[in-house]
């Protein structure tokens, strides 16, 4: 069979799969007077639509900032009031100012799972087979392989046609960010990634390996020389794309910083809910908050993240090649999902994109990481009455990454996997290394297989009400940690990548 | 054995993967057919078996036979721990969310007949010649071609019903014969046609079949007849596997002395020559040319308008249409036109026996046969004739010609079943799924022989495409909607009639003229 066949054939699953999950509930679906996230996308563009741009970020009596106001950079702001323009044609209704608020109707629903397939359609899918296509080895069947396991990541597509939002529109631009540096096109790949940026400002997570990347090469081409020239023309890419994102709100000083303010909200805590970081995990044992003042949170988790990040970083700056690039996406969200301040648990899918990226090298290792990064968002998926599908897709996409990446296979033979331990661990040998890994991860599965039962079962003690999500944040951090260290020694065993580099090429 | 087991791990990928993807539907639209179902859960359960056939609260009564009836029964064990609201004959219309997830979830579960059967199916068909690559076997790709059907998909886990069980049980037949076992192969179609009698259809090459090469055990050398080696042990093994069967399905309504009731809700002739929309048969382009005429009457004066029957020009909106230029059809009608069109088949399945295969050919003409000529044929009949196919499609190229134009059309004639906008996307994705495999396995496995299709059947294709988005894109937003509204149902099942009757004439010429070829030892 030809690959054109199979590869439409996994787009046009994956497509199905992710009408499938939307046919199901979403979040804050009937329940007033908040909502969740898909009225906070309704209500935007409510207000983009009715309002002028210099009113969006700004508290007025038309724009109620506390009631789901706008606190994403401005191509969402743009994104919202394109969908509600189209939304004005087909019915008025579900964009009146004031009296939309909390609009609910079967074929506005049909409306909203609409416009995210259109942009996963356009941006998000393109973006993933050509990456399978032109930036990963092996036959025909193996990129397939890849490109299927890729798209049908659960956590991206819950997260997205479950709960409501739109994350596929800045994962979907910084892959493509990453898909032309890795076809060498440095200034595309600059201004996808500020389209990203622009889209969502959790992007940052991803900023340290591209500026890294881009400056390392700059150096290695010679910063007196071509290199300068090359990191001209990018720093050009990167300022006229951003001045092109933020131009209506330029001339007016006061509205850009407005603009900031809204976007980096200092003043809502270390982090808010269960999610599985650093912080949130201490807090079982330390109450961290009670002991520091706000300010000095901040610049805790400040200090530790940009720590936590730099030696991936400097890693990638003295060897930007697109190996290692790949990794220090993976550390570098990693290190600011665990470390930094005001994290969610939908943050976890920017540490996803990256490791979805490592399936082809590491597929024992992504998986496991993958699924503890769906499991993590558990407690989000029950609030949404999502149950059904979180189980048919976790369940589904375990199975599907078994038997197409082979993934327990390729951890006895994982050398690349286990070698950088073999160092450390001398004295253990290599066999008994990989059975040990493998009965870890049968483990860390039936124990989330476990929890997702019990949450959904049993009703916590009177006297512990998070006693649940608190099990599976926690759970789910450790396996973060776990990954976050194991891929900072991958990167820094040079010898095991290059063999895995000659494996694939 | 260990490299045997391992050799059908894809097989367990596909079976998984689809039972999976089905669970994802349970929230999709599903039509009355729900509430049928629900409503025979409530009344084999709450019900005593004498009033099974009696009971009419609600408008869908039972109109199975008896083993589906139990089967039903057996299901509301397992419903009452769901929901035992659902089980109460009163309760009509009931739909909550436990017994949704129950219904579709009986659906899931009860396919596992359906994919083992598929597993039976895959064994028999050409055993690999030496090729490595899973993609290019025959047997996976009819199991792709089986297990990820679209018309299964739709019909069932969206549409609501329980072909996938019921299919299992035909194909598990078929699966049988195909390996020689004919009593088992004969067991199963008996069950088969107390579960549910539209089967009656293909019940015809099941009797000459067997009749001719399990109970005569032997054939003089050019194929004909021995009349001497009728084996009336067999006939009798034959004979007490049917009594049987169907003592213990219709026995406890004998004796209740309850056979004409139960009879009348089996087949009920009320109802109309066509469906409300028509299904893609000989009847769809009878009455297409009949209003053709009928317009073409009016417009040349020589027929008054007021004196044409009143509903004839709203379309497949109605359950009984009057032919307005043309003789009106009688249900005795359709039956000596089934009849007729199958004799060839069987006479041919009676004089040269060829083994399994020619079974399965006769059997998909009788299906084929009843699809087009038949009584009040429901468009999802289709599959009857589609999912036999494509165990012969896999085998040759002729017949995986013949694959693509029936299943192109067959498929999209389903369209109509899903209405709702929110499952456009899925219906248009899974059908295009599957087209675009069955086009490019089928192509891989036969690619030594040439292409597949004609010219002119490419073409045919290629404007059903064109059919699909005038009718699902172009025409809602057309100023014809208001006026015309039933004009994309019409089109749909007159272009798609005339690719299943096409694909029917071929298969029948592919029968006949191997009838004249020397027999293949």
């Amino acid at each position: 069979m030809q690959t054109w066949s199979l590869v439409s054939i996994s787009v046009l699953l994956a497509v199905v799969v992710r009408w499938g999950v939307s046919l199901n509930s979403y979040s804050g679906a009937g329940k007033p007077p908040m909502f969740g996230d898909y009225e906070a996308q309704r209500h935007w563009q409510e207000v983009t639509y009715n309002l002028p741009l210099q009113q969006w970020y700004f508290n007025t009596s038309d724009n109620d900032l506390n009631y789901w106001g706008l606190d994403y950079p401005p191509l969402t702001a743009y994104h919202s009031w394109l969908c509600a323009y189209v939304a004005n044609i087909i019915n008025p209704e579900w964009v009146e100012l004031h009296r939309s608020r909390g609009y609910e109707s079967p074929a506005h629903k049909l409306f909203m799972r609409t416009t995210v397939l259109v942009t996963d359609v356009l941006i998000y899918i393109p973006a993933v087979v050509f990456y399978c296509l032109y930036l990963t080895g092996g036959s025909a069947k193996k990129r397939v392989s890849l490109l299927l396991s890729i798209l049908l990541y659960p956590g991206l597509i819950l997260i997205d046609y479950g709960h409501f939002q739109y994350n596929g529109v800045s994962l979907g631009f910084a892959l493509w960010g990453v898909l032309a540096l890795g076809l060498g096109w440095d200034m595309s790949g600059s201004v996808a990634f500020c389209l990203a940026l622009n889209y969502k400002q959790m992007e940052l997570y991803h900023a340290l390996p591209f500026f890294c990347y881009l400056l390392g090469k700059c150096a290695r081409a010679g910063l007196l020389g071509r290199g300068f020239i090359l990191l001209a023309r990018i720093a050009v890419a990167v300022l006229v794309t951003f001045a092109l994102c933020w131009l209506p709100f330029l001339p007016d000083p006061s509205q850009a910083s407005q603009v900031v303010r809204r976007i980096f909200p200092v003043a809502r805590g270390l982090f808010e809910d269960k999610v599985a970081n650093t912080w949130c995990s201490l807090n079982t044992l330390i109450k961290i908050r009670s002991f520091l003042t706000a300010d000095s949170q901040l610049y805790l988790s400040f200090a530790l993240t940009l720590l936590a990040a730099l030696p991936s970083s400097i890693r990638l700056l003295m060897k930007p090649t697109f190996w290692h690039f790949k990794l220090a996406l993976v550390n570098s969200s990693l290190a600011f999902f665990l470390f930094s301040y005001q994290v969610h648990e939908k943050s976890i899918l920017l540490a996803a994109l990256p490791v979805c990226l490592l399936l082809n090298d590491f597929p024992f290792m992504s998986v496991w990481f993958l699924q503890a990064s769906t499991f993590s968002m558990l407690p989000l998926f029950l609030k949404d009455g999502l149950l059904v599908p979180y189980a048919v897709t976790s369940v589904g996409y375990l199975f599907l990454t078994f038997y197409l990446l082979s993934a327990l296979d390729d951890c006895s033979e994982a050398e690349m996997n286990l070698g950088c331990y073999s160092k450390l661990s001398f004295f253990l040998p290599k066999t008994y290394l990989a059975c040990m890994m493998r009965w870890k991860f049968y483990f860390s599965i039936a124990l989330m297989a476990v929890l997702s039962i019990l949450s959904v079962v049993l009703d916590p003690p009177p006297h512990l009400p998070d006693l649940f999500p608190v099990l599976v944040s926690t759970t789910a951090f450790l396996h973060f940690l776990g990954a976050f260290l194991h891929f900072n020694i991958v990167q820094f065993s040079e010898p095991v990548s290059k063999k895995s580099q000659k494996k694939n090429n | 054995m260990a490299a045997q087991a391992e050799s059908w791990s894809w097989f367990a990928a596909l079976a998984v993967g689809v039972s999976l993807l089905k669970c994802l539907f349970i929230n999709a639209y599903h039509s009355t057919d729900f509430e049928v179902h629900r409503n025979w859960l409530a009344i084999t359960h709450s019900l005593p078996v004498s009033r099974w056939y009696r009971e009419n609260t609600s408008e869908w009564t039972l109109d199975y036979p008896p083993l589906f009836a139990w089967f039903e029964f057996g299901l509301s064990q397992a419903a009452r721990h769901f929901d035992p609201n659902m089980l109460r004959v009163e309760n009509l219309d009931y739909a909550s969310p436990a017994t949704v997830l129950f219904q579709r979830l009986s659906v899931v579960f009860t396919d596992l007949l359906f994919i083992y059967a598929v597993r039976e199916c895959c064994r028999c068909v050409g055993v690999q010649k030496g090729s490595k690559e899973v993609l290019t076997r025959p047997s996976f790709v009819l199991a792709v071609l089986l297990l990820w059907n679209f018309g299964l998909l739709v019909v069932d886990h969206i549409h609501f019903q329980y072909n996938g069980f019921l299919f299992g049980f035909l194909l598990l037949s078929v699966a049988k014969h195909l390996q020689g076992q004919h009593l088992q192969g004969a067991l199963l179609f008996a069950v088969l046609l107390h579960l549910k009698h539209i089967y009656l259809y293909v019940a015809p090459a099941y009797g000459i079949f067997l009749l001719r090469s399990y109970c005569f055990t032997r054939d003089h050398r050019d194929g004909a007849i021995r009349w001497s080696s009728f084996s009336p042990l067999r006939l009798l093994a034959l004979g007490g596997i049917v009594t049987s069967v169907s003592a213990l399905s219709l026995g406890p309504f004998i004796v209740k002395g309850q056979l004409p009731q139960l009879v009348s809700r089996l087949f009920p002739f009320r109802r109309g020559l066509c469906h409300a929309y028509w299904a893609p048969n000989v009847w769809a382009l009878y009455n297409a040319a009949d209003k053709l005429l009928a317009a073409l009457g009016v417009r040349l004066k020589l027929l008054q308008e007021a004196e044409l029957p009143r509903a004839s020009m709203t379309g497949g909106l109605v359950q009984e249409v009057q032919h307005a230029v043309l003789p009106s059809v009688s249900p005795s009608v359709t039956l000596l036109c089934t009849l007729l069109s199958i004799l060839p088949a069987l006479a041919s399945l009676w004089r040269r026996p060829r083994g399994g295969r020619a079974f399965l050919r006769c059997l998909l003409l009788c299906a084929l046969a009843s699809f087009l000529f038949g009584w009040h044929v429901h468009e999802k009949a289709v599959l009857l004739a589609v999912l036999p196919l494509s165990v012969l499609a896999v085998e040759s190229r002729e017949d995986a010609g013949i694959f693509l134009v029936l299943a192109t059309t067959g498929h999209y004639s389903l369209f109509p079943l899903l209405f709702t906008p929110a499952e456009l996307p899925i219906k248009v994705c899974l059908m295009l799924m599957f087209t675009i495999f069955s086009f490019t396995g089928l192509g891989a496995l036969h690619r030594a022989r040439g292409p597949l299709l004609r010219p002119l059947e490419l073409v045919y294709l290629l404007g059903l495409l064109a059919v699909a988005i005038g009718c699902e894109f172009v025409f809602p937003l057309s100023p014809w909607r208001q006026r015309l509204p039933f004009l994309p149902l019409l089109v749909t099942s007159v272009y798609c009639a005339a690719g299943v009757c096409y694909s029917f004439l071929r298969l029948y010429a592919s029968m006949l003229r191997s009838d004249h070829r020397p027999k293949q030892p």
